[in-house]
């Protein structure tokens, strides 16, 4: 298969990029997206040019380090899924293929298409944890949870914060994944307890960090390789 | 010699780890802020450890690679946790887990160190629950808990197929409040690329910055090593493509000892290679085999059917044939070798990889019979889910084919019962070092390890370690600070301009990974080995004569990453095929065909090889120490699973 590639490329943050066409032929279709992306890069060092900079790391779809906007679509149009877990038999040959990096304020462009998402790691450090301290655990049976709520509190937990929910967002909001870590302790008794004081918290570090508001625009459902629901935004809304 | 004592403590096995624990010093906690602690690494270990020390109120400096220590490869660990709490009643002890280890392991590593992992399995689960962590329920509301590869007791805890993910996150949650509380400070995006050691004790680090390219020293009062291990060595395997040996590979090279380097896993249910562009192999949990039978066809014409057209009678349940007692359950590097025994006899099936097919069955349809296709949606649907989403195949229609890649590496930096190095002051937790799994680790082992060393050994050890020694300031012009920053300065200016630039560093870990998954994966023997070392010893004067990095060194360059990586991976594939040579037997995943039964079992040599192999580094060739196993309360049998 061969591809058009319009590539948005940027030396860092402070300067300006723009889209750089290339083409990229005799692409194996079992070949998944990424490693489409390095058959490029081998391509550009035999001629000796700078490789394009992408993030990955699992390739298997949970590390949540890939993040690339595809045609528009944050992970690509594939619902469900991870850029890593894009292969290229479900694009047709000889496409054009427009690949982005996440675009947010608060997603700073670091190079080509890697951004830094320090921001989700600051909302977490500001109260996404239960205040527990290392040996003063009791039995683990010893605080039964209710086998619903237990899964629920995964069903949110599963978030690997790949930011595709803040890239899709017109008001790049950080709410989808504010709510779910909310969420999550919120279901579990262990984590009830600091449920309100975790909630402003959290949020009010998402909005210091300059993330917008949720208006009900539902993407970022849409998008979550993860399919985590906008409902644990409505039950966020709700502990406060 | 003296260097190997392991400091294990004596005495009846049960209050070893309690005796040691009063035996060690403390360091009251008023105290504690005048103590600084590195630790590279955010996966199970660094996080833990982080989370631990800082609570205790150390000042804590961390680095990770990856944009966030979220993202480190635990995070991909699929299966779940062991711990020995018997709540099913079923015969569980601390005993039984801690004589599984040792007899999963092939008897090579240390009693007291596994029966420490064994008693502290049950406080992991305690703290990951009071963290928040997700596990499985009953519908009564008690934890649940599943049956995995190799044992005949249900200790397994999971949350569904994304223990790993979870466990990584109650960590990460954990350190991030020590963030926020200010003790641990956290550097994303940075490479550890040098020790720096003064006075024979570790009290450093140089790491680059992989954004800016800058090169700075960090300076503590020792430093542990929390970073994994090396199976990306075999360039496709199961890990992260950024995991690599270049942290434990400078420890090496300063004078930590390698154990064991070539004990590496390879597990049998990995998705299939299929072409040459493959960048890695994605591994689909063992616990499917806990309801999926493994098959292949009986006769190789059959080989390319569809397997729906093949009849039961044509089916050769091998390890159901081979291993009436454990059947498909056999730990890890039994059933891998009984795969590759299949695909290389010719009845593999799916796609030829240098002309054989690389797979066999592993078949859920009896069971979505007996159960129904929403009961076993239930338990493995994520699993199904990503299956297909890599091959295009459902897997609750079609058999899914399977085959071993590379996946975990029981090898490591050797350390003492205290975690510490053959370096003073300097440590390793988790896969980085090789202390509790032997020859062959056991399923839903891993987590257990990284966390026990993380949340309770280390912290404990290393403080022992701080309140014993003195510890002068230091400052960032000592002479031994500035060269260790300039030999990484110049090993970086010797990748960005070798002298004949000519191939990327992707072609060169393929060629160093194909000759290691070749003759040091598997099945390993001597003339092989011999001529491995020798392609190895080539390899590394092509690759500093031709590696070709473009870009600059001053910027985000993942090709200047990943030059530097390889090079470090031909060094330590050097050192593995040398360990697989020296050791003259087979065990656990280390299989020699001069010491293999007929029936494919490993033939162990315990009074030649009953030793811990821990290599020296020297310029011209690696200094073999031992140290020598004694089994005071177990008596080493022959690993019998049929």
């Amino acid at each position: 298969m061969n591809f058009t590639l319009h590539i948005w490329r940027q030396k860092n943050t402070n300067s300006s990029g723009q889209f750089v066409t290339f083409n990229v032929t005799d692409i194996d279709s079992d070949t998944s997206f990424l490693e489409m992306l390095d058959q490029l890069n081998e391509d550009l060092i035999e001629k000796g040019e700078d490789c394009v900079v992408f993030d990955y790391d699992c390739r298997e779809g949970i590390c949540g380090t890939c993040s690339l906007v595809i045609n528009g679509h944050p992970h690509g149009e594939k619902k469900a899924t991870t850029t890593c877990q894009l292969y290229m038999r479900d694009y047709s040959d000889q496409s054009e293929l427009w690949i982005e990096p996440w675009r947010a304020k608060s997603f700073p462009i670091v190079k080509d298409l890697a951004v830094k998402r320090e921001a989700f790691d600051r909302i977490i450090q500001s109260g996404g944890f239960i205040s527990t301290s290392v040996g003063s655990a009791p039995e683990a049976n010893s605080q039964l949870v209710n086998k619903e709520d237990a899964d629920c509190a995964f069903d949110s937990a599963i978030c690997i914060g790949c930011g595709a929910c803040v890239a899709v967002c017109p008001n790049a909001s950080a709410s989808l994944f504010v709510a779910a870590k909310i969420n999550h302790f919120q279901r579990l008794p262990q984590g009830k307890i600091e449920s309100t004081m975790r909630a402003e918290r959290m949020i009010n570090q998402m909005e210091q960090e300059g993330f917008g508001s949720c208006s009900n625009h539902r993407h970022c459902e849409t998008v979550c390789p993860k399919e985590i629901s906008v409902s644990n935004i409505a039950a966020m809304n709700k502990i406060l | 010699m003296d260097k190997l004592n392991s400091n294990a403590p004596t005495g009846p096995l049960e209050n070893r780890w309690e005796k040691h624990k009063f035996d060690l010093s403390l360091i009251a906690p008023q105290n504690r802020k005048k103590y600084n602690i590195i630790v590279i690494g955010t996966g199970l270990a660094g996080a833990s450890l982080c989370a631990t020390l800082g609570e205790a109120g150390y000042n804590v400096q961390s680095f990770c690679y990856n944009d966030s220590p979220r993202r480190a490869h635990s995070i991909a660990a699929q299966g779940g946790v062991n711990a020995s709490k018997n709540y099913q009643n079923d015969g569980d002890s601390t005993w039984r887990l801690f004589y599984d280890t040792i007899k999963g392991g092939d008897f090579r590593a240390r009693e007291s160190n596994i029966y420490r992992l064994a008693q502290l399995s049950c406080n992991i689960i305690d703290q990951a629950v009071s963290q928040g962590v997700p596990f499985a329920r009953e519908y009564s509301g008690y934890l649940a808990n599943r049956s995995f590869g190799g044992t005949q007791v249900s200790r397994t805890f999971y949350a569904r197929g994304q223990t790993g993910q979870q466990l990584l996150l109650g960590a990460y949650s954990s350190m991030s409040k020590e963030i926020a509380s200010g003790r641990v400070k956290h550097k994303s995006r940075c490479e550890m690329l040098e020790v720096i050691i003064i006075d024979g004790k570790a009290r450093g680090i140089v790491v680059r910055d992989l954004i800016t390219g800058e090169i700075s020293s960090h300076l503590a009062d020792c430093v542990v090593m929390c970073t994994g291990g090396y199976s990306n060595a075999y360039y496709l395997s199961t890990n992260a493509k950024g995991c690599n040996t270049s942290a434990t590979w400078r420890a090496h090279k300063n004078g930590a000892y390698f154990a064991n380097p070539s004990f590496t896993q390879i597990h049998p249910t990995c998705v299939p290679p299929t072409g040459d562009s493959q960048s890695k192999l994605t591994l689909m949990s063992e616990s499917l085999r806990n309801d999926g039978r493994i098959w292949a066809p009986k006769n190789i014409e059959d080989c390319d059917k569809n397997p729906n057209d093949i009849p039961d009678k044509d089916r050769d349940y091998f390890l159901e044939r081979m291993y009436p007692a454990f059947a498909n359950l056999v730990p890890r590097d039994i059933a891998s070798r009984a795969l590759k025994g299949i695909c290389d006899e010719g009845r593999g099936v799916g796609s030829v990889v240098n002309n054989q097919r690389l797979g066999v069955y592993l078949d859920f349809s009896s069971v979505i019979q007996k159960m129904g296709a929403e009961k076993v949606k239930e338990k493995y649907g994520n699993l199904f889910d990503m299956y297909e989403s890599i091959t295009g195949e459902n897997p609750y229609e079609v058999p899914m084919k399977i085959y071993p890649a590379p996946h975990y590496t029981m090898g490591g930096l050797w350390v003492d019962y205290n975690l510490m190095t053959t370096i003073d002051g300097l440590f390793a937790c988790g896969e980085a070092n090789f202390s509790d799994h032997g020859a062959n680790r056991l399923g839903a082992s891993a987590l257990m390890q990284g966390l026990a060393d993380g949340y309770f050994v280390a912290p404990q050890t290393v403080a022992n370690y701080l309140a014993k020694g003195k510890f002068e300031e230091i400052s960032h012009d000592h002479p031994e600070v500035i060269s260790s920053v300039e030999s990484v300065k110049n090993r970086i200016e010797s990748l960005m301009n070798a002298p004949e630039p000519k191939h990327s560093p992707d072609y060169f870990h393929r060629k160093i990974g194909s000759i290691l998954w070749t003759s040091c994966g598997m099945a390993r023997d001597k003339d092989s080995l011999k001529k491995a070392i020798k392609s190895i010893e080539q390899i590394k004067i092509d690759f500093w004569k031709n590696i070709k990095v473009t870009g600059s060194d001053n910027d985000f360059n993942q090709t200047l990453e990943k030059a530097g990586r390889v090079a470090d991976f031909i060094e330590l594939g050097h050192l593995m095929c040398v360990d697989a040579l020296d050791r003259e037997e087979s065990c656990g995943a280390h299989a020699r065909l001069e010491y293999l039964a007929e029936s494919g079992d490993a033939m162990r040599d315990d009074e030649n090889f009953g030793y811990v192999a821990a290599w020296e580094f020297n310029e011209n060739e690696p200094t073999l120490h031992k140290e020598h196993l004694d089994f005071e309360f177990i008596k080493p049998t022959y690993r019998d699973y049929k």
